[in-house]
């Protein structure tokens, strides 16, 4: 049956993205503006053969999909600030025992419960450095329904690539926004499942990497047994206090990364050939930057957009291969501080003009916000 | 046959007027167009102000918010101080049950929520008015509303919006 334009919701998208990707476990407690994804899951996971399970909070949220990921199922929540901050230390968990899953964080005006329903986009440093420790993590910030779907198939397929948590950094624009979409078929979009051990059991080293740098995942339950432990480990995954032990793991943490970065970081560019003035933006104030950038070019300034779909990694070749063309750089987002600005400056060096354009107040970023600052 | 629409159905939560977008939107969507909708709405479930923003396009939509409304509903009177005071030249439908009467050339009043009433049920209010404005601004056409209410509701229902939406078309041709 070929699927027709609906009317989709960008939470939807992103539960529905995630069944695409082969998700058969949310665990979540749910959150203004996150809830839909929770609402979607509990609806559809059972008729796909999964799981959804309603948690008594977001500690146990986080915990439940490691566990299920362990056990061999694609595993994935949803939250927003207050449940994020506090999914933060199962979270480290994560990365340190290499264990794929997906954790949606749809941003909402903070700090802490601020205003529930508002939009933001003030926890890119927290899902970048939100857990102790030293660590690379993914994130993904969409624009669109589209990319809802898209993006959390995508999520999926690093996470299951690289043995990682990757985190879908939405906005409650686009988690609220319903657009004309029309659900890819299956197999139109690649969808990649983690390495299984291809050893005996009695040989798996469930930490160990092989050539390209991951180590293959078994599944709990199966006939390889094996530990698991957030302290440092060796290969086998029994704790090891080895200083050189230490630095082999924590350089590999972030090497599996590294070695992928292109893989991995992920950027569109729209009007960028004959620019004067680069926009850079990401997540819904993608929409606002693409529509300024229209506008401008009718008052006669050559605007263009970077819009960074992956978030962390920075894209920072990207951005700098492109500023090196302009003279003046604008970054749009809804926080007051300049998070993605701050990362803009911390790649582009003091020569550009970096000008900010921040809206912290629950309001959404205007086109004529950002044409202020341009014209 | 205008390009673009930008529609604001503004209230208060509770008012059903994010569904009511959202049957606009899937009956534009029936006619190839592009949409985009969104809502704004406070932390209680009733009761403050609310509203759905609706664009429909034949293009891509890039800004997803409504710039300059086409066409306004209110259904509070914090609704119509917010959207009838803006440009003349916009068509405002208003609900002179629940809002007091003003006249002026792009003031639409009708008694929608009396009308539901009086047809069964109060629910029936926004299919009304989604009614009479696709009729006179030929913002959607009418069989894509009665597909939606088809595909969206089933029996006694879907006979009742159906009805609804006939009333708001026959109040265009007053």
């Amino acid at each position: 049956m070929v699927e027709t334009a609906k009317l989709i919701q960008g939470n939807q998208a992103i539960a529905e993205g995630a069944i695409y990707a082969g998700a058969r476990f949310f665990a979540g407690y749910p959150i203004t503006p996150s809830s839909e994804v929770a609402e979607e899951c509990s609806r559809r996971m059972p008729r796909v053969g999964g799981v959804y399970m309603q948690m008594e909070d977001e500690i146990a949220s986080m915990g439940a999909i490691v566990g299920a990921s362990l056990a061999g199922v694609k595993s994935f929540t949803a939250t927003s600030g207050p449940g994020f901050s506090l999914m933060q230390e199962n979270l480290g968990f994560a990365v340190m025992a290499e264990v794929p899953c997906v954790v949606v964080n749809v941003q909402r005006s903070g700090p802490s419960t601020g205003l529930a329903t508002k939009p933001a986009q003030s926890d890119i440093m927290q899902v970048r450095w939100g857990r102790h420790g030293d660590q690379i993590v993914i994130a993904l910030s969409p624009s669109s329904v589209k990319e809802c779907f898209d993006l959390t198939v995508q999520a999926f397929n690093l996470s299951e690539k690289f043995r990682v948590p990757v985190i879908l950094a939405a906005d409650e624009i686009v988690a609220h926004m319903r657009e004309n979409f029309t659900p890819p078929a299956p197999g139109e979009l690649q969808v990649i499942d983690r390495k299984k051990p291809t050893v005996p059991p009695e040989q798996y080293k469930p930490f160990e990497p092989e050539s390209d740098g991951i180590a293959p995942l078994a599944a709990y339950g199966s006939e390889y047994v094996f530990h698991v432990t957030s302290s440092m480990h060796g290969p086998e995954g029994v704790s090891n206090n080895n200083p050189a032990n230490a630095t082999w793991k924590v350089s590999q943490l972030h090497k599996k990364l590294e070695l992928y970065r292109d893989e991995i970081v992920l950027t569109k560019t729209f009007d960028v050939e004959d620019m004067d003035i680069l926009l850079v933006a990401f997540g819904a104030v993608t929409r606002a930057a693409r529509a300024a950038a229209v506008e401008a070019r009718k008052t006669g300034i050559k605007a263009g957009v970077l819009q960074l779909v992956t978030v962390w990694p920075f894209p920072d070749r990207e951005l700098a291969q492109l500023a090196g063309r302009v003279k003046t750089v604008v970054v749009p987002e809804m926080n007051y501080s300049g998070q993605v600005a701050g990362e803009v400056r911390r790649v582009l060096g003091p020569d550009p003009d970096i000008k900010q354009v921040n809206k912290f107040n629950g309001q959404i970023i205007t086109p004529q916000d950002i044409l202020k600052a341009i014209i | 046959m205008k390009e673009r629409y930008e529609i604001i159905l503004a209230g208060s939560g509770g008012q059903g007027l994010i569904v009511c977008g959202m049957m606009l939107g899937e009956a534009a969507i029936l006619e190839g167009k592009n949409v985009v909708q969104t809502q704004s709405y406070g932390i209680a479930s009733r009761g403050g102000f609310s509203k759905a923003e609706v664009i429909i396009d034949r293009d891509e939509i890039i800004f997803q918010q409504v710039q300059k409304p086409d066409l306004v509903l209110a259904l509070t009177e914090e609704a119509m101080e917010i959207y009838a005071s803006g440009s003349p030249e916009i068509p405002v439908f208003y609900d002179t049950t629940l809002l007091k009467t003003r006249s002026g050339e792009n003031l639409y009043g009708f008694p929608f929520t009396e009308m539901a009433r009086e047809l069964g049920h109060t629910g029936t209010a926004n299919m009304i008015a989604l009614g009479v404005m696709s009729a006179v601004t030929g913002l959607v056409k009418m069989e894509s509303l009665a597909a939606v209410i088809n595909k969206r509701f089933s029996g006694k229902v879907a006979e009742m919006n159906i009805k609804a939406l006939n009333l708001g078309l026959a109040l265009a041709a007053k």
